[in-house]
């Protein structure tokens, strides 16, 4: 085990720069997949005929295995290619799907006592979404935004293969070479940084759920 | 007045007029229109044919979140917003309608005083905080905060125990008399429309069968229908 260690050690520098690089792929593409699937839920919320097909369709695409689709994207021209522009794409349509799904149902399960009670009493459309559904909606929200998160720093490593960098470069240099410790070398960190951005992500969710019934 | 939902009528030729500064209770068996009524008059629902005045206008020229902000509502159970504590429920309407916050305050901490709710002990608790009962008087409380001239409630006190119904009843006769509000009421309780409304509309089928006080509904009742449900009801 203290072979592991002071391999890692010595590698501390490269682990630390493409631990950052995989945040990076991770928050950038998480960050974008609610940019879309925040807006995108609430409008399913307005269109109730559209919620079934669109929450169908981005389960579906959902299970094209993740190898596969940034295979399927290196072709495509603007957002494909090789490099890290192409699997941000790719994770943030594995992202978008808990995003949506969660965002529709945080807000569909707002009890519609309440839900009248803010139409009836004369709150606008936006008033209602701003005031009364977004903030009991939040824990869902943010409890898809965490699955989303946590299951990109998983995928994020497969990024690795088409050039985007991240902890995937460890583990594919260390399965070329069979060198196990270069494989752990790589997994150790994604797997800490999965638990460590499940557990900040979980904190904020309790906090919020917390604060909302105090 | 005519309106279908689902491909039902749920009112039928409806009419009822409620002078200012009276009380009436719609009420009937259940899916007799009485909600549907209610809902009517602040837009909740539009009728297919006919009109609702509010105070002489029809509302179907009105801007529904303008007229909906100048009508009181109590909904049962309050429908309380759980992530507001009191005071940030009873102050909505006032917030909507952009009051400086001094002004809500003074007028939420009054209208608390008014329910029975001290508000040093109860405006910063939330909803889930409180008993069925008090959180009703908060529902009236939200209700009253803009001083609207008529409050529509609909099953105000139907979820509550018969303790604290019959406690709640005997304040909004108190608060009716001080404030002279007009309501329009709807409940499945006739002894609750004898004892709450100035006159009281029995309804059947989407249409209004006869309006009058007690009296005119137990010794003259319009028809088969009222009879029945005046003597059922009060048996």
């Amino acid at each position: 085990m203290t072979g592991v260690g002071g391999f890692f050690w010595e590698r501390r520098g490269e682990i630390t720069v493409l631990a950052l690089q995989h945040l990076a792929l991770v928050g950038v593409s998480t960050a974008l997949a609610v940019a879309i699937g925040l807006p995108l839920g609430i409008l399913l919320t307005r269109r109730p005929r559209l919620a079934r097909p669109v929450l169908g369709v981005a389960g579906v695409v959902q299970t094209i295995p993740s190898l596969a689709l940034f295979g399927f994207l290196i072709p495509l021209p603007l957002i494909g290619g090789i490099g890290a522009r192409t699997a941000i794409v790719a994770l943030i349509v594995y992202a978008l799907l808990p995003i949506l799904r969660n965002t529709h149902a945080g807000i569909t399960s707002v009890d519609p006592a309440i839900v009248e009670a803010a139409v009836g009493l004369g709150m606008t459309p936006g008033e209602r979404l701003r005031s009364v559904e977004l903030p009991l909606a939040l824990p869902v929200v943010l409890a898809g935004v965490r699955i989303a998160a946590v299951v990109s720093i998983g995928l994020a490593t497969i990024a690795a293969a088409i050039g985007a960098g991240g902890l995937g470069v460890l583990i594919y240099r260390g399965i070329a070479i069979v060198d196990n410790r270069l494989i752990l070398a790589g997994a150790v960190p994604a797997a800490l940084l999965a638990l460590l951005v499940d557990g900040t992500l979980g904190l904020v969710e309790r906090r919020w759920s917390a604060w909302r019934s105090a | 007045m005519h309106k279908s939902l689902g491909g039902r009528a749920a009112l039928d030729g409806f009419t009822l007029d409620v002078p200012a500064g009276e009380t009436v209770a719609l009420i009937g068996p259940s899916g007799c229109g009485k909600t549907t009524a209610l809902k009517l008059v602040n837009r909740l629902l539009g009728p297919d044919r006919g009109t609702v005045r509010v105070l002489g206008r029809d509302v179907s020229g009105e801007d529904p979140i303008a007229l909906r902000r100048r009508l009181g509502y109590v909904i049962q159970e309050g429908g309380l917003f759980p992530h507001w504590d009191v005071a940030g429920n009873v102050e909505t309407v006032p917030r909507l309608l952009g009051w400086p916050a001094e002004k809500r305050r003074r007028r939420a901490e009054e209208l608390l005083e008014m329910v029975g709710l001290p508000p040093g002990e109860f405006a910063s608790r939330r909803p889930r905080e409180l008993s069925g009962g008090q959180r009703q008087r908060v529902g009236v409380a939200r209700a009253l905060a803009a001083d609207p001239p008529i409050v529509l409630m609909d099953e105000p006190f139907g979820a509550l125990d018969p303790v604290a119904r019959r406690v709640l009843q005997r304040e909004f006769l108190d608060w009716k008399r001080r404030l002279a509000k007009t309501v329009l009421l709807v409940t499945h309780d006739l002894r609750e429309a004898f004892r709450l409304a100035d006159r009281v509309a029995v309804m059947n089928r989407g249409r209004v069968r006869q309006v009058g006080t007690r009296e005119d509904l137990q010794r003259t009742p319009a028809d088969g229908f009222v009879r029945e449900f005046v003597a059922e009801e009060s048996s």
